[in-house]
């Protein structure tokens, strides 16, 4: 009891422990904190499976449809594709009609570049094609006209340049019909940003919503473990250690959702590639759903434990404060 | 170590649990807190433990004053004081050695001296042989040495105890009571609330004596026993 003596004979003054050590203890507590709420998660599978299942649900939904988005963008990047003008000449132009409009419009600042696909080209182009050959056999001769593609210059690609452009050229002697087909690409875009529009509002929602649950969850755990609390309370336990296992379980719920989320936008995907291949193949386009790469799942996991711990924050907040011993 | 200057505690609707309080109480000195249920002991306790403040009066533990404590200081003076409670307040989902190691983790003990400290602690409560047991499968009075071991083992300058003999019989307790009295010897403050007048006797102790929130007797048991004889 000598110890005691010597400690006793301080009296009220502050027992001190070395900074090295209390920062160590410090992260040993963090260590078991995070240890222990794991333990408790784990020692009820189910209700934990099922929180973290509300999340998942509610974070995969907001997810997938960035992804689409996301894809969908990347059919608007084939824009300098969709930016074409197609000349058609009329039946009677010949080929050197149609070479000497080349030689002209190259000229033009507002066209990058030329290309002329004589009439043979064209059939043969169509021939080839599925399912059209047959009916092209049909046909006494080419139907087809010879055409002119236009790519615009750079500083061209605008909707309205393009509408001049086309106005122009449609002046041309020889010049039958030219097709600038941009219609489809403002009606995609303006989808686009109603679709983005509606998937940020949901988001916010869903992320409202994610944080309640997990907030709702460790007011919960805060009411199960009072006695706990409380006496850590009288022992001496500052605010800050008595929250900290609350917090690491809305972290860990956070991690358990966004695991899930990213697993259930891995299955949706799988699930939806087989007809979306089949639907763009119909359209000819290469449109693919992009699955969620290293960066998506990496903010994914990342927003997910950073709301799980929010919402455990938001509990801890409101409800610790008034588990005091009485 | 414990010092009251004229404290007095009103609660809400009017009820005055204690008034005008004052008695000091030095290093390694012992004394019984007595009195009728409601007289204001609990009351006094919560005061020291900062659970409660005073409405008037001065609390001072280890020469602070306590009215000026903000909030967040109160885990830091808590620290210094042991508390054994009549129910124990033991947590039946860990072992007795993680119910002891508790107020070490709290301080920041790093964790291979805390196996040290708390191997001490129940030695010294002579359980050490039950530290991997979990407290719902110790006895009554076992229980109750493990609060009190889980209240020394930080080794505070100021134990409380609050009825700590009220479910055991009176063997068990006076064994309490010799644990209480040998930690005053190594200059614990130690303050015992009860109302066994028949240990208080067999002690012979400093008493204070509470009565209708005033402080009635303060002295020996002997002129105790005379007013309630």
């Amino acid at each position: 009891m000598a110890e005691t003596r010597q400690q006793t004979s301080r009296g009220a003054a502050k027992a001190r422990t070395p900074w090295r050590d209390q920062l160590r203890s410090w992260f040993s507590h963090h260590r078991r904190s995070a240890r222990d709420s794991a333990a408790r998660l784990r020692n009820a599978p189910l209700s934990s499976l099922m929180t973290g299942l509300v999340m998942g649900i509610a974070l995969a939904l907001p997810t997938a449809l960035f992804l689409i988005m996301a894809s969908i963008q990347q059919i608007g990047g084939g824009w300098e594709q969709a930016g074409r003008l197609s000349v058609y000449l009329t039946p009677d132009a010949g080929i050197e009609r149609a070479e000497a409009l080349a030689d002209r419009w190259i000229e033009n600042a507002a066209v990058g570049d030329v290309t002329v696909i004589p009439r043979d080209e064209a059939m043969e182009t169509m021939r080839s094609s599925k399912g059209l050959s047959g009916t092209l056999d049909f046909l006494d001769g080419n139907p087809l006209p010879h055409t002119l593609v236009l790519t615009p210059d750079r500083a061209y690609r605008e909707a309205s340049a393009l509408e001049d452009l086309a106005e122009r050229l449609r002046q041309a002697d020889g010049v039958d019909e030219v097709k600038l087909d941009l219609a489809w690409l403002q009606r995609l875009n303006a989808m686009a940003e109603v679709l983005g529009r509606a998937t940020q509002a949901l988001a916010l929602l869903l992320v409202v919503g994610v944080v309640l649950v997990i907030a709702n969850t460790v007011r919960l755990a805060i009411e199960s473990r009072r006695r706990e609390i409380i006496v850590a309370r009288l022992v001496g336990g500052t605010d800050s250690f008595v929250r900290r296992p609350f917090l690491y379980t809305g972290l860990w719920y956070g991690a358990l959702g966004g695991l899930l989320a990213w697993w259930l936008v891995e299955v949706a995907f799988w699930w939806l590639s087989g007809p979306v291949g089949r639907l763009a193949e119909l359209y000819n386009s290469g449109f693919e759903l992009q699955r969620p790469g290293i960066d998506e799942v990496v903010l994914l996991l990342g927003c997910a434990v950073v709301l799980g711990w929010l919402g455990a924050w938001w509990a801890v907040h409101r409800h610790l404060r008034a588990v005091e011993p009485e | 170590m414990i010092e009251f200057r004229q404290v007095t505690k009103r609660y809400e609707q009017q009820f005055t649990a204690l008034r005008g309080v004052s008695f000091a109480l030095g290093r390694g000195e012992m004394a019984f807190l007595t009195g009728h249920s409601g007289a204001g002991k609990s009351t006094l306790l919560k005061l020291i433990m900062l659970m409660e403040r005073a409405t008037a009066g001065q609390v001072l533990v280890g020469g602070q004053a306590l009215e000026k404590t903000p909030r967040r200081r109160i885990p830091y003076i808590r620290r210094h004081i042991g508390v054994v409670f009549q129910d124990h307040q033991l947590l039946f989902d860990r072992t007795v050695f993680d119910n002891v190691a508790m107020p070490l983790q709290v301080t920041g003990v790093p964790p291979n001296e805390i196996g040290r400290r708390v191997r001490a602690a129940l030695d010294k409560v002579g359980l050490l042989k039950k530290e991997q047991l979990n407290p719902i499968s110790l006895s009554g009075g076992e229980q109750q040495r493990v609060g009190i071991a889980r209240a020394v083992v930080n080794k505070p300058p100021l134990l409380l105890a609050d009825e700590p003999t009220g479910n055991l019989d009176p063997a068990l307790s006076s064994e309490i009571m010799d644990l209480f009295r040998e930690f005053s010897r190594v200059g614990v403050c130690v303050m015992v609330a009860t109302h066994d007048i028949g240990l208080i006797e067999t002690m012979a102790q400093r008493t204070l004596e509470l009565s209708g929130g005033e402080l009635v007797q303060d002295g020996l048991p002997t002129a105790l026993e005379t007013r309630h004889g």
